[in-house]
């Protein structure tokens, strides 16, 4: 397996199941790891073009738990972008103020240019809708920690599939583990084709509906997603797909789940899962949220040459 | 003798073994309509491997490498003469690339790529049929989705 040491983390493409499972397994050691010092005297520098609160505000947390330091800036108004500086000119200056980059920005391949460009590691926290590999890691993380296992589960995927891209990478990242996949959506935000025959070519099972009914009680997870309004151009096509899916306690208990059945969400959420569900088993999307610090705990100190 | 359909040349460049249908796309690609001296274009010549063929033909040029590229791109069996004195002193067959640069855009609008003045990079999946991925937003496109810079 390659060393993570000074690797950027760019796409879940670029990972094996053997690094994948890695990543996983020292996530869990780091849970305990909290107030040291491993990476006193490392820089981290985080670079949001666009907003965020738990991707920003976890790998703050995770760097500053591990005795490192932060600089960045959390909107674009706020750096020299705003005077139309361009983001490889960007990313060559702070890349001498740094030990590390973690960027978000809403142009799809930012995060390979900055690492193009870059002599630090970059890590993406998110480029547009093409990958979010760090959210990734979280989620895969939260699905073996809640059902104990990867290996042959069925995932039933939910909500804006087109635009999702913590669908993709994580569709992806699955396709490792022998996983069965519906995808549950509006016709106007269906998977992308090229993302489907990818899957399909790693002899992943999937299948592609409008609704829940009928598969519910196949699921082992819903990996149910919003609706983005920020990545529609137009409008009107938001307004017609904006609440069509609405998951509840009252609904989950209409139909017919396996008990153990988990729900995940990268959050933030707007109404396409009730506060009624919270409460119940089902949900597991803000102990999915907490696990953000752990697994970029361990990114961080893995690609700073912290631990091996 | 053997009977010509397209003229010979005295020098330069002859593209040959285009599928017929796409003889008229690699012209455009190599700006021919630019060029200042002779430009023979035919189409649906008889062709033993093809069934029809595409031929081109560029008086005093010698194509260079990324427009070898380009006619790979959309013409994957092509053949290229360099001809001098009416003679064929060097003959090979295009071939892609595994990365290619410059050449198409991404047809992603929200890639980076084309927004930032970047030089396109794609790198090749599959030769034939031909399957490029973006360096950068890593989408996968075939020849239909083809935009050249």
């Amino acid at each position: 397996m390659a060393s993570f040491k000074q690797r950027d983390i760019i796409s879940i493409r670029h990972f094996n199941k053997e690094e994948l499972l890695y990543i996983l397994d020292l996530s869990k050691h780091m849970e305990g790891y909290n107030h040291t010092d491993i990476l006193k005297g490392k820089m981290l520098a985080s670079l949001f073009f666009e907003p965020s609160t738990r991707t920003r505000l976890s790998f703050e947390s995770a760097m500053n738990r591990l005795g490192g330091t932060v600089i960045g800036f959390a909107e674009p108004g706020a750096s020299s972008t705003a005077k139309g500086e361009s983001l490889s000119d960007s990313v060559k200056i702070i890349d001498g103020y740094c030990d590390i980059i973690v960027l978000r920005h809403y142009l799809e391949g930012s995060a390979r240019l900055a690492a193009d460009v870059a002599g630090v590691p970059v890590i993406n926290a998110g480029d547009g809708a093409n990958q979010h590999p760090t959210q990734t890691f979280l989620d895969l993380y939260t699905i073996r920690k809640t059902k104990g296992t990867l290996e042959g589960i069925t995932v039933g995927f939910l909500g804006d599939l087109k635009y999702g891209r913590t669908v993709h990478s994580l569709a992806y990242a699955l396709s490792h583990f022998s996983t069965e996949m519906y995808f549950v959506s509006p016709s106007s935000l269906r998977m992308p084709k090229d993302c489907l025959e990818e899957l399909r070519q790693r002899k992943v099972t999937c299948h592609e509906t409008e609704s829940l009914l009928g598969i519910s009680k196949k699921l082992d997870v819903i990996y149910c997603t919003r609706i983005q309004k920020e990545r529609f151009a137009d409008p009107v096509e938001f307004e017609k797909v904006r609440g069509v899916y609405r998951l509840s306690k009252a609904q989950l208990e209409e139909m017919v789940t396996k008990d153990d059945l988990k729900i995940l969400h990268p959050l933030p959420r707007v109404d396409e899962m009730d506060e009624s569900l919270d409460e119940t088993d089902f949900a597991v999307y803000f102990h999915q949220a907490r696990n953000g610090v752990p697994v970029r705990k361990e990114l961080l100190a893995s690609v700073l040459g912290a631990i091996e | 003798m053997k009977n010509m359909d397209v003229s010979a040349i005295k020098d330069g460049s002859v593209i040959d073994h285009i599928d017929s249908k796409s003889t008229l796309k690699v012209a455009t690609i190599l700006n021919i309509h630019d060029e200042e001296q002779v430009v023979l274009v035919g189409m649906n010549l008889k062709s033993e491997c093809l069934g029809k063929k595409g031929i081109i033909k560029i008086g005093g040029k010698i194509i260079d490498q990324k427009e070898v590229n380009k006619i790979a791109l959309i013409a994957p069996n092509a053949t290229v003469n360099i001809i001098k004195n009416y003679n064929v002193v060097k003959k090979f067959k295009v071939a892609v690339p595994e990365t290619i640069e410059g050449i198409v855009k991404c047809f992603n609008p929200n890639c980076v790529s084309n927004h930032h003045n970047l030089e396109p990079k794609l790198h090749v999946l599959n030769k034939n049929p031909i399957k490029l991925q973006c360096h950068y937003c890593e989408r996968i496109m075939d020849s239909n989705d083809f935009v050249l810079t």
